[in-house]
């Protein structure tokens, strides 16, 4: 692109810029708020006020239809991928190929680090695990709308902001993880899953608060239109690009590396008599030296 | 939901487990099985590549040894060939050494025994030689002896006549 040009196409997108900037300012005016701040942080955090009707049968939270949607997303494009993709994997794999591969390979790899002997489970869990939390935190970016049951519209939020979907991560991880210390260990396998009682509770709320701090920053800051320009690339983007990577990373690490530590089997150390003997007869030398 | 914190409904828990559920064994049927399975398809392929081209160099590595021994071999042949035929050489060039020195000791000797008759029959010949020019001369003796004696008597006689 020769000077002229790149003049050209800068000129070209500062107009454009500015004419979004003053048809956002002088269409903003009108839009009707239906709740206030306070009420929209309350509600991402109880969500009691919005619900969206599930298919007429019960009042959801808004982020079990959005973990729906992204099920269905990630679905869908594993679908794809398995028709149209995989079949013509190569040998020296393309640049889409070499994606799939590695994100595969992380997970895979992740697995057989953590728990050498029994990880072929855990492997598939951490990817699906790690996708998922990926996906649907970039999922907030898109804002996907619904109609709440009061008819009000609402942008679907990630599914792990809601708290039933963040708990039911941390337990299953829990749940996962305890599967491991029965295969690894039997019986024993599950007491020592036990003895780190708190880490549903704190993997649960872990990414619960991770994820609903990331959506209560991203309401505030959409909430005032005057905060709507050039800060959300900052919040709204690279916010929720690194957290969607830390989170996903956080959970699956800490999943695999629970799961290795209970799944590890445990060797009965064979007691070693004279040691004890030789040591009980140095404390009565000892003992004996200091009564002289 | 009153009395539970945060609004936990364990319904909804459930149908997330539920939709993790099923995500799980979507994503492990078309996705994380087939690229795990194909992965480790390319680390078989290539690791049969590998130990095929380590047989095939273990092969040529024996082969090349096997060579070098034939080699070594054939190389310890020709040092016993060679050393057989120098032997050989050595044993011909000392059989026509002494063949030389006995036919140059019949040499020396026939001619010694040549020049031994060719002396012995230059002395005869000088013998004779001497005894032809001794005869000779007594005879020329003789001759001259009688002549003047003749010429002497002749004189005599010529006086007498007179």
């Amino acid at each position: 692109m020769s000077k002229s040009e790149r003049k050209k196409a800068i000129i070209i997108f500062s107009a454009l810029s500015l004419v979004f900037l003053i048809g956002a300012i002088l269409t903003g005016g009108n839009e009707e708020k239906h709740e206030s701040v306070q009420e929209v942080m309350r509600d991402s955090v109880l969500h009691d006020l919005n619900k969206i009707s599930l298919l007429g049968i019960k009042d959801v939270n808004p982020g079990l239809i959005a973990a729906f949607t992204v099920s269905g997303f990630l679905i869908v494009f594993a679908l794809i991928c398995r028709i149209f993709v995989i079949p013509r994997f190569k040998l020296v794999p393309g640049k889409f190929q070499m994606l799939l591969e590695t994100v595969v390979g992380i997970f895979d790899g992740m697995a057989k680090s953590s728990s050498e002997h029994i990880n072929s489970f855990l492997g598939a869990y951490i990817f699906t695990a790690g996708t998922y939390i990926f996906t649907g935190t970039l999922f907030e970016l898109f804002g996907v709308q619904a109609v709440t049951t009061a008819g009000h519209p609402i942008s679907l939020p990630a599914p792990l902001s809601d708290v039933n979907g963040a708990i039911m991560m941390g337990c299953l991880s829990y749940l996962v993880i305890m599967s491991g210390g029965i295969a690894g260990n039997g019986v024993k396998g599950i007491g020592k899953t036990l003895k780190d009682f708190s880490l549903p509770i704190s993997m649960s709320f872990r990414l619960f608060g991770a994820l609903l701090s990331g959506a209560l920053v991203t309401e505030l800051v959409y909430y005032y239109s005057a905060l709507s320009y050039v800060l959300p690339v900052i919040v709204g983007v690279l916010f929720t690009l690194l957290h969607a990577l830390i989170q996903a990373y956080v959970l699956t690490m800490l999943t695999s590396m629970f799961y290795g530590e209970v799944a590890e089997k445990v060797e009965k150390k064979p007691k070693d008599k004279t040691k004890t003997r030789r040591g009980k007869k140095r404390i009565t030398v000892v003992k004996q030296d200091r009564a002289s | 939901m009153t009395g539970v914190p945060l609004n936990v409904d364990w319904q909804q828990i459930l149908l997330h487990l539920l939709n993790f559920t099923i995500l799980f064994g979507a994503l492990y049927i078309l996705l994380y099985k087939p690229v795990k399975d194909f992965m480790k398809g390319r680390e078989d392929h290539y690791a049969e590549m590998d130990s095929k081209a380590e047989l095939a160099l273990a092969d040529a590595e024996s082969s090349k040894e096997a060579y070098a021994a034939k080699v070594k071999a054939f190389d310890e042949e020709v040092k016993a060939e060679k050393t057989e035929m120098s032997k050989a050489v050595e044993a011909e060039r000392e059989r026509r050494i002494s063949a030389a020195k006995t036919e140059a000791e019949k040499i020396v000797a026939d001619a010694r025994s040549a020049a031994d008759r060719e002396k012995s029959e230059i002395l005869a010949s000088a013998q004779k030689e001497i005894t032809d020019m001794v005869t000779e001369a007594m005879e020329k003796l003789t001759l001259e002896q009688s002549a003047s004696d003749a010429f002497d008597q002749f004189l005599d006689a010529a006086e007498e006549t007179k």
